[in-house]
């Protein structure tokens, strides 16, 4: 399991696209909202905590139609799925490989970019609390509509519509309690359902994709 | 002899076959008959004026939109457990039935929110899990279509809906959280008190039945199609082999 | 024959129009899509009975 995961990584960092693109992404989309609002600092700061993570949700989609797709067709999915470790827990390696090389760089660039958007001092704990907690679920859900859309043409505009909706708790959650944080209230209600669902979302995730692999493997 | 021998393709088509006629005219009765009563045969509401109309269509189509969904959840795991094609194919064909009881409940929510809450939309709990759902539906039926393998497809499908149901659900109560809701708590309850007054109750439950039968009738119409499309689908292999 | 709908005429009216349009619409495609496969086969199965036959 530590090997597939070593490949992984240094198959995303060799490529450089995983890692440095989907950065680059998070960064291009919440410059992007300010030009499209306005520098009005009173209105950026309140929709901050939606901007960031819409912008990392954007850029977490952007790698994954990569993450099975290049293993099933050059046969090493086959290869994978003969080794003893079971399939489960090998979209679970890449899921966490995929969470290490986009959500961990995000959730370090956040609060870098939310200086940008001057989101309230007291709500930065909340942030990375919430991204920290957060980022996987997203991952671990991308392997699901990843696995889902293997072999499909152009199927990435099809992973991004089965995949958006199923990030609506996760987003609504965390969105929320950064909001709440920066609004001076306590985040710690909505912080306990984005754990509960995050969870939830990772306990369940590695079995589902591991069904939808096995279904392309037969 | 069970249920599960109208899981046979040819049982299916032969007793769908017949029923249908019959069917037909049943849901053509109840549906125009209710939606005909609701229009034309109903007082105003002393609130809402003849926007209670409105509901007349509003309310079957939520209910049967959500309950569409319910039914290709049976279906899928149906498919998944004893692979069972005509059961695949019915969630297939439900599909674009329930994505269209969806845009109905929407539009005329719309349509009778603008005059009684003063706003077109309006992101309420409620509404906002209903446009969520309405997404499910595109993200299923556009699954069906890329994929080229029917078995496949069924199997992906199938999965998708079941992981559906579950963050549809989970949406239902984290919209719950985000914001106040808007809309009004059920209309219908087995608690007499509960519900709205008769003159209402009568041709809504008359619309509801059509909206049910409607849906009843369509899947199974379309999903005699789906069946026919597969056996065209064989055919066309057995004679370019 | 048509009720006094007060003000909300348009309302009512746009409410029940947009149904009808969207159930016909999804009834229509039904049909549609039903009668060309059911030629289709129709056409399919000819064509492999004469085969078989000669």
């Amino acid at each position: 399991m530590i090997a597939l995961l070593k490949r992984e990584l240094t198959l995303a960092l060799r490529n450089g696209g995983g890692a440095g693109l989907g950065l680059a992404f998070f960064l291009i989309v919440t410059i992007l909202v300010p030009l499209g609002v306005g520098p009005d600092t009173a209105i950026l700061a309140k929709i901050a905590p939606g901007t960031l993570w819409i912008g990392a949700l954007l850029a977490c989609l952007l790698s994954l139609d990569r993450l099975f797709q290049p293993d099933f067709e050059d046969g090493t999915l086959d290869l994978l799925a003969l080794s003893p470790l079971p399939l489960e827990a090998i979209a679970a390696t890449k899921a966490l490989a995929h969470w290490l090389t986009t959500g961990l760089p995000l959730v370090i660039a956040a609060p870098i970019l939310a200086l940008t958007l001057h989101l309230p001092a007291q709500a930065y704990t909340t942030l990375i609390l919430s991204l920290l907690i957060g980022t996987p679920a997203l991952s671990f859900l991308g392997t699901i509509g990843a696995a889902l859309t293997i072999g499909i043409k152009r199927g990435g505009l099809l992973l991004s519509l089965l995949v958006l909706p199923l990030y609506v708790p996760t987003l609504i959650f965390s969105a929320r309690a950064v909001t709440l944080a920066a609004e001076g209230q306590s985040a710690t209600a909505a912080l306990l359902f984005l754990s509960a669902t995050s969870l939830f979302i990772l306990a369940l995730a590695p079995f589902t994709a591991a069904a939808t692999l096995r279904i392309h493997l037969n | 002899m069970s249920l599960w021998e109208y899981a046979n393709p040819v049982k299916f088509m032969l007793l769908s076959g017949r029923i249908l006629p019959f069917l037909t005219g049943v849901t053509a009765f109840c549906l125009l008959g209710g939606l005909a009563t609701g229009f034309f045969d109903t007082p105003d509401d002393y609130r809402m004026g003849s926007t209670a109309k409105i509901l007349y269509v509003h309310v079957p189509a939520a209910m049967m939109a959500i309950n569409a969904w319910a039914m290709m959840f049976v279906a899928s795991l149906i498919w998944l457990i004893r692979r069972h094609h005509v059961s695949a194919l019915a969630a297939k064909a439900a599909a674009p039935i329930g994505a269209t009881f969806t845009l109905i409940a929407l539009i005329t929510g719309a349509i009778w929110g603008e005059p009684m809450w003063g706003s077109w939309w309006e992101w309420d709990p409620r509404l906002t899990s209903f446009l969520i759902l309405f997404l499910f539906y595109l993200g299923y039926i556009a699954l069906w279509q890329a994929i080229d393998d029917p078995d496949k497809a069924a199997d992906l499908t199938a999965i998708l809906c079941l992981i559906g149901s579950v963050f549809a659900l989970l949406s239902r109560y984290a919209v719950l959280f985000w914001s106040q809701g808007l809309h009004q708590g059920a209309s219908l309850s087995l608690d007499k008190d509960q519900h709205v007054a008769n003159v209402f109750y009568q041709p809504l439950l008359l619309s509801i039945a059509g909206f049910v039968l409607l849906f009843v009738t369509l899947v199974l119409f379309r999903t005699r199609s789906e069946i026919r499309a597969r056996r065209i689908r064989s055919l066309q292999m057995a004679t370019n082999a | 024959m048509m009720p006094d709908l007060g003000i909300y005429t348009t309302h009512v009216i746009a409410a029940y129009g947009a149904t009808a349009i969207l159930l016909a619409g999804i009834v229509a495609l039904s049909v549609l899509r039903s009668y060309r496969l059911g030629r289709d086969l129709e056409r399919l199965e000819k064509l492999r009975a004469s085969k078989s036959d000669g």
